[in-house]
């Protein structure tokens, strides 16, 4: 029954949703057409993701972009980040093998491996105002926006 | 040399139970690694985001509660650009076969790993018997 409603069987017959579930799928589409949409904008939608190590949230306020990912177990001083205009690298290596000796494992969840990931941001920032800091695994990479990209308040005489 | 692999994302586990949490919000499984040697067993938890103060370990007729809770880091003022993970709470329960030195548990959190010692009771310890030619 659901599947008819989805598609869109005749709506007259007195259903009170004859278009239940549409809402999200009209929003999904919108952000898929955004993403499609030349305007050069790198918005992705959520459930668009690139599948490489690591995951990372984008988020931005008007004057930063804030990047960041979560990398339980790796030390400040083992990741390489570097950037260079709008381009941002992520790198480094994680390493979950044990020290100890006559161990038998139960579990083993938690992997380990080098990893680089290349993200572009979807403004200019300036190269001076771009910090990074590391708190119980999560990195947060800080990137003030140059001016260009700041947004502008436009008064209208 | 031995060649290192490249890292995988791995799906974060959302934990699915039969009960609700009283507060909204994704609840997620930490990956963990656990190992023995013939004194403790050793548990290793990923639970990026979570500061030491938000960590709860329990320990109840035989089964470990892990958890982590987490405080929202972004300003209400962050909009959203790219969203690749889910923030929330960590959870995971394991049955422990093994009897545990309850009073002698030692835990510790560096860098978004949580770290669990648990001292295996003397009498599970294994013992070798020499025997000696009569």
């Amino acid at each position: 029954m659901i599947t008819r409603r989805m598609l869109n069987f005749p709506a007259a017959t007195g259903w009170s949703h004859p278009f239940f579930g549409m809402d999200e799928l009209r929003k999904d589409m919108d952000r898929l057409n955004r993403l499609f949409d030349s305007s050069g904008s790198s918005y992705l939608p959520h459930f668009f993701k690139a599948g490489v190590f690591p995951a990372l949230n984008i988020t931005e306020n008007e004057e930063k972009y804030f990047v960041r990912a979560e990398l339980p177990g790796i030390k400040a001083e083992e990741l390489d980040i570097q950037v260079n205009g709008r381009n941002l690298t992520i790198s480094g290596e994680r390493n979950t093998a044990c020290c100890e000796e006559n161990i038998k494992y139960h579990r083993r969840e938690r992997e380990g491996g080098k990893f680089s990931r290349g993200i572009v941001l979807p403004g200019d920032v300036d190269p001076e105002k771009v910090t990074a800091s590391m708190v119980n695994g999560l990195l947060t990479v800080t990137a003030g926006k140059s001016e260009a990209a700041k947004p502008r308040k436009i008064n209208v005489n | 040399m031995v060649e290192t692999k490249e890292l995988q994302v791995k799906e974060k586990q959302e934990v699915s139970s039969s009960t609700e949490h009283t507060r909204p919000g994704p609840v997620f499984t930490p990956s963990v690694d656990i190992y023995e040697n013939d004194r403790e067993i050793i548990m290793l938890a990923d639970m990026p985001g979570v500061s030491t103060d938000g960590i709860g370990i329990d320990l109840k007729e035989g089964i470990l509660t892990l958890t982590g809770d987490i405080k929202p880091w972004e300003d209400g003022k962050e909009s959203n650009v790219l969203i690749e993970f889910g923030i929330g709470k960590y959870y995971r329960q394991f049955t422990l076969s093994e009897a545990i030195q309850q009073d002698s548990i030692e835990a510790n959190f560096n860098d978004g790993v949580l770290k669990v010692i648990l001292p295996k009771v003397a009498k599970a310890v294994p013992r070798k018997i020499t025997v000696s030619n009569g």
